[in-house]
C-alpha cells in the first residue's frame, strides 16, 4: 500500500508554477505539444486508477476520450451548444458507458478483461466510423469551437487556453488524488493484492472496482471534451485501438500505480513523437526501444525507477 | 524526503530540455517548403513515393528556385487526421515555413483545411481529393493541383455504360470521402447513361480481408466496381481472384485500385482491370516517358500518380516563386500566383485550374496488361480537359449535395 506523501502535492504545485511560468516564453508549438500532454495525461491518470490501483489493464481506455470529444463535437457544431453543456454531457456520457461496460467487463479479470475492453472498444470506434449521420464517418466534425467562458481573453490563442487546461489538469489530479488516498482508494489498492482476502474481510468487492471503473470513464470524458476543443476536430481515430494501447504505454512508461507517473508518461511520449520524428523517419524505432529498456530496467515505469534511485535501492541495477 | 519534488523538477528539466530556444524569424533565407506525408503506418509505401517526386523535382533543379535556396522539411502524419494537424502546425509556427504541400487521405484533407486557413500559409493538396474543398466549401489558402475524388469517374461511368456496355455493377469501396465521392461520381454517370448500380458494400480503411464482402457480392451483375487505397489495394485483386469471382465478373476499379504504387507488388491476377485516373505511368508522351525513366533510375521503381503529382507539385512551386521574383514572404501575392499556374507538359499532360479552383486535365481510361513480365495501365481511351464538373455545368452540379455513403441513392438495389 502506498504511503502517504504529503509532499507530493507540493511538488506538483511546484511542477504547475514551473509550467505556469515558462508559458509565455515558449512558441506555439511548444505550447501545443505542452497542452497536448496535459490532456493525455488526465486520460492517462484516469486509466491509472484502473491500471495501477485496481491492476485492471484496459485496452478500451480511447472510448471514453472519444465519447467526451464526439459529445463536443457533436453538440458544439449541430446545437450551437456552449462549452458548460458540453462539459456535463460528455462527463456524463463517457460515464454512462463506463457504466453499462463496466456490468460486462468487470465480470472477467486478467486477460479476459483486456480482451472484453477491447472489444467494447471496437464497438464505439465501429459506431464512430458507421453512425455516419451523427459522427460524419471517417470524415470527422471539424470546426470545433474553443471554450468561450466569458473570461477577458479569447481561448482561440495557445496561451490562454494553455491555462485553461493546467488548471483543468491540476483540478483532475487532485480530484483523483482524493479518491486514491481515500479509503476507498485504499481498499483499491487491497483487491489489486489480493481480492479473496478482501472479500473475506466484507468488502463489497465488486462494487468497488465498478465504481472506479465508472469514475475513470468519466475522467477519460473529461479529457475527451478537451481533447475536441484542443483539436477543433473529432474523428474515429480518437477512438481507435492504438490510441487505447498508447494511454496504456504512457501509464507503464511512467509508472503504474502513482498517479503522477502516467502524466509525465503522456509528456514524454507526446514530446518522444512531436520532437524525436522531426530528426528521423525511423523514430518508431526509437520509440519502441524506450519502452523496451522501460521493461527491462524500470518496469516500476519512470516514477518506480527515481523513487528507487533516490532510495538508493539496489532495485535500479536490478536489470 | 523530497523524492516527489525530485521527480516533478526532473519533468520541468525534460520539458525545458526538448523545447529548446525558440527559433529566429526567418529572414531573407531559404524558400522553405513543409511537407505532409505518412511515412510510418499503413500508407507509409505512398508516403514514399510523393516525397521522391518532390525530392526529384528538386534534385534536377539543384534546390534552386527563382536563386533562391530550398528547403524541404518533411513530417510524418501517419495517416491520421489529428496528427497532420500538430505537424502542419509545427511547421508553420516552429519552421516558418513558405508554403505547404503534401497530405494524404480526402478526411484528412477536410481536417486540415479549415486550419490552413487560420494559418494564412498557402498550401498545396497534390493528392487529397475531397471533392468539396473545390465545390461547395472552397477554402481560400488550399490551391489544389491535384484532383477531386470523383472527376476520373465521371467519364469513367459513361464509358462502363456505353463503350463496355455493362448494365448491372456492383461497388465495393473503402467507407470513407474518399470512397463515397468516387462511387458517387462513377453511380451518376453510369445511371444517366442506362446503367445500373444494383449493389453497394462499403469496407473500413485499411481493410485487409474482404472475404466477408466477396461472399455478399451479388452474381447476377455484369461487372464489378471496386475503389481500393494503400494497403487494402495491395490485398483485393488476389481475394476476388480466390473467391472464384475473376473469370466471372469483370474488375473496374477507381484509379488507386490498379495504381502503379500496387502493381509491382500484384500478380497475374490483377491483369484486365480497367480503372481512370488523371496518370498512366504507360502514357507515351515525351515528357512522361522522360520521367519514368529517369524516376526508376533514381528509386529503381514505377512512378505512381502520387508521385506524379508531387513531381509536378515541384514545378508548380517554380512557376508560381518565379511570377513573384521570389518573394513568397508577401503570401496573398505568392497565393494569387500558384492560382495561376499553367502547366502544358506535365507528365501526366496539360494541367491548369477551373473556376473553382481545381485541374483540368486529362482522364485516361486505363486496362492492366503485361508487358516484358511486368505490369502496366496501358491507356485504352483518354478524355482530354475533364473539369471536376464533367459535362455540367457548375451551378448546376453544384445544387446536387456532395456525394456521399447515401448519395446517390441506391435505386436499384
Amino acid at each position: 500500500m502506498p504511503p502517504r506523501r504529503p509532499r507530493t502535492a507540493l511538488a506538483l504545485g511546484a511542477a504547475v508554477l514551473a509550467l505556469a511560468a515558462l508559458a509565455p516564453v515558449l512558441t506555439s508549438f511548444q505550447l501545443a505539444l505542452l497542452t497536448q500532454a496535459l490532456i493525455l495525461g488526465i486520460l492517462a491518470m484516469s486509466l491509472d486508477l484502473v491500471l495501477g490501483y485496481l491492476g485492471l489493464a484496459s485496452l478500451g481506455h480511447a472510448s471514453y476520450l472519444g465519447l467526451g470529444a464526439y459529445a463536443v463535437g457533436v453538440l458544439s457544431t449541430r446545437h450551437g451548444a456552449g462549452f458548460w453543456t458540453t462539459l456535463v454531457v460528455g462527463i456524463v456520457l463517457a460515464a454512462a458507458v463506463a457504466a453499462v461496460f463496466g456490468l460486462v467487463a468487470l465480470r472477467a479479470t486478467g486477460v479476459y478483461f483486456l480482451m472484453i475492453t477491447l472489444a467494447l472498444g471496437m464497438v464505439v470506434w465501429g459506431l464512430a466510423n458507421r453512425w455516419v449521420s451523427l459522427t460524419s464517418g471517417d470524415n470527422g466534425i471539424s470546426g470545433v469551437p474553443r471554450p468561450e467562458l466569458g473570461l477577458p481573453w479569447p481561448m482561440a490563442t495557445g496561451l490562454p487556453f494553455f491555462y485553461l487546461i493546467l488548471v483543468a489538469f491540476a483540478l483532475a489530479f487532485v480530484f483523483l488524488r482524493l479518491v486514491v488516498n481515500s479509503p476507498f482508494g485504499h481498499t483499491l489498492v487491497g483487491i489489486r493484492e489480493s481480492e479473496s482476502r478482501m472479500r473475506t474481510l466484507g468488502y463489497h468487492v465488486w462494487l468497488h472496482k465498478y465504481i472506479a471503473f465508472v469514475i475513470a470513464g468519466a475522467v477519460g470524458g473529461f479529457a475527451g471534451v478537451l481533447w475536441a476543443s484542443y483539436n477543433g476536430f473529432v474523428s474515429p481515430a480518437d477512438t481507435e485501438l492504438t490510441t487505447s494501447v498508447k494511454i496504456l504505454l504512457m501509464v507503464a512508461l511512467g509508472g503504474r500505480g502513482t498517479l503522477v507517473g502516467p502524466a509525465i508518461g503522456a509528456l514524454a511520449i507526446v514530446l518522444l513523437e512531436n520532437l524525436v520524428s522531426v530528426y528521423t523517419h525511423r523514430w518508431l524505432l526509437i520509440l519502441g526501444s524506450v519502452y523496451i529498456a522501460t521493461i527491462v530496467y524500470a518496469p516500476e515505469g519512470i516514477v518506480g525507477a527515481v523513487r528507487n534511485w533516490t532510495k538508493g535501492d539496489r532495485a535500479w541495477a536490478r536489470g | 524526503m523530497g523524492k516527489r519534488l525530485i521527480v516533478a523538477l526532473l519533468a520541468v528539466v525534460v520539458v525545458v530540455a526538448a523545447v529548446g530556444v525558440p527559433p529566429a524569424p526567418a529572414q531573407k533565407g531559404p524558400i522553405k517548403i513543409g511537407f505532409l506525408a505518412p511515412m510510418t503506418g499503413g500508407a507509409a509505401q505512398i508516403g514514399k513515393d510523393m516525397t521522391n517526386g518532390l525530392s526529384m523535382w528538386l534534385d534536377e533543379n539543384k534546390w534552386t528556385i527563382a536563386g533562391r535556396k530550398v528547403e524541404l522539411i518533411v513530417e510524418d502524419t501517419q495517416g491520421q487526421p489529428n496528427i497532420a494537424l500538430t505537424k502542419l502546425q509545427k511547421l508553420v509556427e516552429s519552421d516558418r515555413v513558405h508554403v505547404l504541400a503534401g497530405g494524404l487521405f480526402a478526411h484528412v484533407g477536410y481536417a486540415l483545411a479549415p486550419k490552413v486557413d487560420q494559418l494564412r500559409v498557402p498550401m498545396l493538396y497534390p493528392v487529397m481529393a475531397a471533392d468539396d474543398l473545390t465545390q461547395r466549401k472552397p477554402v481560400k489558402w488550399v490551391v489544389r493541383n491535384g484532383w477531386t475524388s470523383s472527376q476520373p469517374n465521371h467519364p469513367f461511368g459513361e464509358y462502363v455504360a456505353k463503350t463496355l456496355g455493362y448494365k448491372k455493377v456492383v461497388t465495393i469501396a473503402i467507407d470513407y470521402a474518399f470512397g463515397w465521392e468516387q462511387v458517387g461520381g462513377f453511380q451518376k454517370t453510369f445511371e444517366e447513361n442506362g446503367g445500373q448500380v444494383v449493389q453497394k458494400l462499403w469496407a473500413p480503411l485499411n481493410t485487409t480481408d474482404f472475404a466477408p464482402y466477396l461472399s455478399q457480392i451479388r452474381r447476377d451483375a455484369d461487372a464489378v466496381f471496386a475503389l481500393m487505397v494503400s494497403i487494402s489495394a495491395l490485398r483485393f485483386p488476389k481475394q476476388y481472384e480466390q473467391a472464384g469471382l475473376k473469370g466471372k465478373l469483370p474488375l473496374l476499379g477507381g484509379g488507386t485500385t490498379f495504381d502503379e504504387f500496387v502493381l509491382p507488388s500484384l500478380g497475374d491476377e490483377a491483369i484486365g482491370g480497367v480503372s481512370a485516373l488523371i496518370y498512366s505511368a504507360a502514357l507515351d508522351t515525351p515528357a512522361n516517358k522522360r520521367f519514368v525513366t529517369e524516376y526508376r533510375k533514381k528509386y529503381t521503381k514505377v512512378p505512381s500518380y502520387y508521385s506524379e503529382t508531387c513531381y509536378t507539385t515541384g514545378r508548380w512551386l517554380n512557376e508560381a516563386v518565379k511570377a513573384v521574383n521570389g518573394d513568397v514572404e508577401n503570401r496573398e501575392k505568392f497565393l494569387e500566383a500558384l492560382r495561376k499556374v499553367e502547366i502544358p507538359d506535365a507528365p501526366r499532360g496539360p494541367v491548369k485550374l477551373d473556376s473553382h479552383g481545381n485541374p483540368v486535365q486529362n482522364i485516361y481510361i486505363r486496362k492492366v496488361e503485361k508487358k516484358d513480365g511486368e505490369l502496366w495501365n496501358t491507356v485504352i481511351q483518354t478524355y482530354p480537359n475533364v473539369s471536376q464538373f464533367y459535362k455540367y455545368k457548375p451551378e448546376e452540379f453544384l445544387k446536387q449535395p456532395v456525394y456521399d455513403r447515401n448519395f446517390p441513392a441506391c435505386k436499384f438495389c
